[in-house]
């Protein structure tokens, strides 16, 4: 749960996201049309995407299907009958001089999203998650002081993820940004691709001094990356907190932000807000999902996350962080639990995925599915660590070997010479010459000080090219002290 | 034989079958017609080459040896069903010269059965109106006094059958739209329960109480027209999930317990004490009554009922039905299609000057006053009372078929009146459709056959309201009164 949260020159901050997320769906929301990204304008678009006279709108199934796959995930109440509305405003690239969507009764009411921020735990409660249709886009550029509208877009299943105002920080911000994009990225209902803007973020930031009402908000648009999300709502929290220091007081707004110069800029302010004027869609019946229906969608279901990282708390017995890590993506989820399977090192597993694999990983922008070492390679790797072949030091060696160029984790210890000095003659002989070569050291020790044989270890270590096994050297090294 | 244009549609179905005539030659025939009393106003545009080519087609499919009541009868569609065929307007200057790419479900489902279109039908605009003076391209007059109103908004629709120019047509009914012109003009038309039309394809007036339905001279032919045109369509999601209904066997079918000389014995028919009120006009009043002395001698009996909220039905129609338009109306924006202003500095500019060029003032009004409704701080005041009361209405209805089959009473509260007479007066307007508003409103089916005569030898039609999906028993009851009967087979004497 979120703690006491830190203050900002005084003040808290307090973040409320509004996530939308596209529905994986093939067609789109109300029509027959594709909902593939990047073809030529207004391709996709059938006749009750432009709105024709005469067209009407016709829920599309799988679009409600994976809305109850997210409400399950995250513990809400799905809707038994939901209500579409319409919420009416003139754009020219919403095509029917209104958006469906729902209002007051959304699809998915409630449920909670957990993550962690370092090593602190913690849970934003939803709001209310809803389905909706997207609109087209609007080309500003390229046609001479025109405007292009391309309708492919219209109609595109989107669901809007509405938390409570639970963060208290850019940084819970965005982790739970991060998690709510894994998971619908896990449930295989959004492909969660942030730059073709299938999972984009508004957030509503206020901030107010403790134990003060909650301060007025405003509402930063259409964030397409984390970074984003962060860089914005930093940016925000230090305007709000100049203006009120200033003796101005913040007024609702909804407002963009730059990239290119990290400034949020007013878009729009209460005054001129739209009157939406909603009301029930009445083309559309109420949604009625039978309890029927969402037990076919439970049964259907992945292991979640979070009960994937409960299993490996106690099937594994990985500390809490480490099953979150593990559970980030089904496929780290996978590839963990076979690796720990094969070599029976669950927490050196953990340990790899999230140091050397995960380095080697984000360096490369690659997925844990495109990792060249394999969960059997690392467990094979794992062993070599646990049955004394390998130290780390060697074991990294291998892995970078096994990551760059591929091969045989044997082969490779015995190109590199890395085979540990089972010749103990020639390990005594080797700590003579260090025990020679330190004399001070060895002074120290016997004088009492245990520092000085971690030193003598080390030596020992350097020596052996990290080829000994280093309990063996502390053991004879022990012998020839005493 | 008669001549051909006084055959009704089974008629001249029947005429097709047994050779007596060919589909070329009723159209050719209709089509004259058509040409020769274009001063009704009725038709918005007529292709004879395809009619001709759509006759020859179900000739030689005759030819062939198939058969079909429906088979090769002309008719014509209201200008509200969008066509690829021919042009579709509304009614409305915005959609002056639109070509629709597909054609509406209703009207491809009256080509399967083998019917031959036309053209298609004036109306008021965006089907707004009850006069059918509101259409952008000019009023329609009423056959039996040319300058009366039709009534509306499907008054080309009703004319057009009125005066012989076609057997049949389509027409939509949002608040009265076929039974009120129906009675104007001595025809039989029948609105069925909301969802047994399919609505794709109808342009959209208010979506939650539009419903296509025919207009013909008889229930015998509506019944035959409302089977093809019906059905479950999954391109409109309020459209009913029930098979495909044969009204026309539903109105060949006896009661049980009828007899030849009491065809109705048994049908309870409730009189809502609040349709004959002491302002209904005494023609009309006149003309109901005695078909009800008429139904009465076929067996059935008459039961006081009450439908207590049927003057609030004007102000929650008008409430509700605007509401839904303003919205429904948004798209003609003149981005993508209809009239864009041709000069206009900035987007707000062309969307203002589009909208104000091309839309008449009654349409205007509506989107005005739907668009106040919904608005912040006036929406729980008047659109969710409304609904409220709609239920309430609907209510109503039930309790009254707990103790009658079928409800019945006056259409409108006159006979049709001059053309000018209420144009400038709305409200006036609003308050003519008192009962036809109320079973509008609880998506009951409705229909109107004529009744009799009134002032100025002006045609009554008598109401029949029936409970949900009960058309057949509309139907039935109503061909037991057209058997005995012979209002429905008088024509306007220069028609």
């Amino acid at each position: 749960m979120a703690t006491t949260s830190k203050l900002i020159r005084g003040y808290e901050v307090v973040i409320g996201l509004e996530t939308h997320a596209q529905l994986s769906t093939r067609s789109k929301i109300f029509s027959g049309s594709s909902t593939q990204f990047g073809a030529a304008p207004n391709t996709q678009a059938s006749a009750v995407d432009l709105a024709l006279p005469g067209t009407l709108p016709v829920m599309n199934r799988g679009a409600v299907e994976r809305a109850i796959r997210f409400g399950l995930a995250v513990g809400a109440t799905v809707a038994p009958l939901s209500i579409f509305a319409r919420k009416n405003y003139f754009y020219p690239d919403l095509p029917k001089g209104y958006q469906i969507s729902q209002y007051e009764t959304p699809v998915v009411q409630g449920g909670s999203v957990e993550f962690f921020v370092g090593d602190q735990r913690h849970v934003v409660q939803l709001t209310r998650a809803h389905l909706e249709e997207d609109a087209g886009k609007s080309l500003h550029e390229d046609y001479a002081g025109q405007t292009g509208i391309d309708l492919n877009r219209a109609g595109t299943p989107l669901l809007e993820i509405v938390s409570e105002p639970d963060m208290r920080s850019s940084a819970e911000a965005v982790e739970y940004a991060k998690a709510l994009h894994a998971l619908v990225v896990w449930l295989d209902i959004c492909d969660g691709n942030m730059q073709e803007g299938s999972f984009r973020c508004d957030a509503n930031v206020s901030v107010r001094r403790p134990g003060a009402e909650y301060g007025t908000r405003r509402e930063i648009k259409n964030l397409n990356s984390f970074k984003y999300l962060q860089q914005a709502i930093d940016y925000e929290i230090q305007w709000q907190i100049d203006l009120i220091e200033d003796g101005g007081t913040v007024q609702q707004a909804t407002v963009l932000f730059n990239p290119d110069t990290g400034e949020t800029r007013a878009m729009r302010t209460k005054e001129d807000a739209h009157d939406y004027r909603y009301f029930p869609d009445p083309d559309l019946p109420p949604l009625a999902i039978a309890p029927e229906w969402v037990e076919q969608v439970r049964a259907a279901m992945p292991e979640l996350p979070r009960v994937m990282a409960e299993r490996f708390q106690k099937d594994y017995g990985l500390p809490a962080y480490d099953a979150s890590m593990m559970t980030q993506g089904k496929a780290v989820g996978a590839f963990f639990e076979a690796a720990a399977k094969a070599c029976g090192q669950p927490k050196l597993v953990a340990n790899w995925l999230m140091g050397e694999v995960s380095r080697r990983l984000n360096a490369e922008e690659k997925d844990i599915a495109d990792s060249p070492v394999s969960a059997a390679t690392l467990a094979a790797l794992i062993g070599r660590i646990a049955d004394g072949t390998l130290s780390n030091s060697g074991a990294r060696q291998v892995f970078d070997q096994l990551w760059t160029a591929g091969g045989e984790i044997d082969a490779i210890i015995d190109a590199k010479g890395l085979k540990p000095m089972s010749d103990s003659g020639e390990l005594e002989r080797i700590l003579d010459e260090v025990l020679a070569a330190n004399p001070k050291s060895v002074e120290e020790f016997r004088a009492g000080k245990d520092k000085a044989f971690n030193a003598l270890v080390g030596q020992a270590m350097k020596a052996t090219k990290g080829k000994a096994n280093p309990s063996q050297v502390n053991e004879l090294l022990k012998k020839k002290l005493s | 034989m008669k001549d051909l244009h006084h055959l009704g549609a089974a008629e001249l179905g029947r005429a097709l079958d047994a050779g007596r005539v060919s589909s070329v030659e009723a159209t050719t025939h209709l089509l004259a017609r058509v040409a020769a009393h274009e001063q009704l106003g009725a038709f918005l545009c007529v292709d004879a080459d395809a009619a001709l080519q759509q006759a020859a087609r179900a000739d030689a499919r005759r030819a062939a040896g198939e058969r079909g009541a429906l088979l090769g009868v002309p008719l014509a569609h209201k200008d509200i069903f969008v066509t690829e065929a021919l042009p579709t307007t509304a009614g409305s200057k915005m959609l002056a010269g639109y070509r629709s790419p597909f054609d509406a479900t209703v009207v491809t489902r009256l080509a399967e059965a083998g019917t031959v279109t036309l053209g298609k039908l004036n109306c008021d605009e965006f089907a707004m109106g009850s006069a059918n003076e509101n259409s952008a391209f000019g009023p329609v007059r009423n056959p039996w006094d040319t300058t009366r109103v039709p009534g509306g908004s499907s008054g080309g629709s009703a004319a057009a059958v009125a005066a012989r120019l076609v057997p049949a047509a389509t027409g939509t009914d949002t608040g009265g739209s076929i039974r009120q012109p129906a009675s104007f003009t001595g025809i039989t038309g029948i609105k069925p329960t909301y969802g047994v039309c399919s609505r794709y394809g109808m342009i959209a007036f208010a979506s939650s109480l539009d419903q296509a339905g025919p207009f013909a001279r008889s229930a015998e032919d509506c019944a035959l027209l409302l089977s093809a045109m019906s059905g479950f369509d999954e391109r409109d999601a309020t459209s009913a999930e029930r098979p495909p209904q044969d009204y026309a066997a539903a109105l060949a079918t006896p009661r049980e317990g009828a007899t030849a000389a009491q065809p109705l014995k048994g049908l309870r028919i409730g009189l809502p004490r609040e349709f004959f009120p002491a302002a209904l006009a005494a023609d009309v009043d006149g003309a109901v009554r005695a078909a009800l002395a008429e139904l009465e001698k076929l067996g059935a009996t008459l039961v006081d009922v009450s439908l207590p909220r049927t003057e609030l039905s004007i102000p929650v129609y008008y409430i509700i039905a605007p509401a839904e338009a303003s919205s429904n109306l948004s798209r003609f924006d003149g981005v993508r299609f209809g009239h864009r202003a041709a000069k206009y500095d900035g987007l707000l500019e062309m969307y203002k000057k589009s909208r104000a060029e091309a839309f008449g003032a009654e349409v205007k009004r509506r989107i005005m006053i739907g668009t106040y409704v919904l608005s912040h701080g006036y929406y729980d005041a008047y659109y969710l009372q409304a609904q409220k009361l709609r239920r309430m209405i609907a209510d109503d209805f039930q309790r009254c078929f707990e103790r009658c089959d079928v409800i019945a009473g006056p259409v409108a509260p006159t006979v049709a009146w001059k053309l000018g007479d209420k144009s400038d007066d709305p409200v006036a307007a609003y308050l003519a459709d008192i009962f036809t508003l109320p079973a509008s409103l609880a998506g009951l089916p409705g229909m109107s056959l004529p009744a009799g005569f009134g002032e100025g030898n002006l045609p009554v039609g008598l109401q029949l309201i029936g409970n949900y999906f009960q058309e057949g028993t509309l139907l039935h009851a109503a061909h037991a009164f057209q058997q005995a009967t012979d209002w429905h087979a008088r024509a306007p004497s220069s028609f």
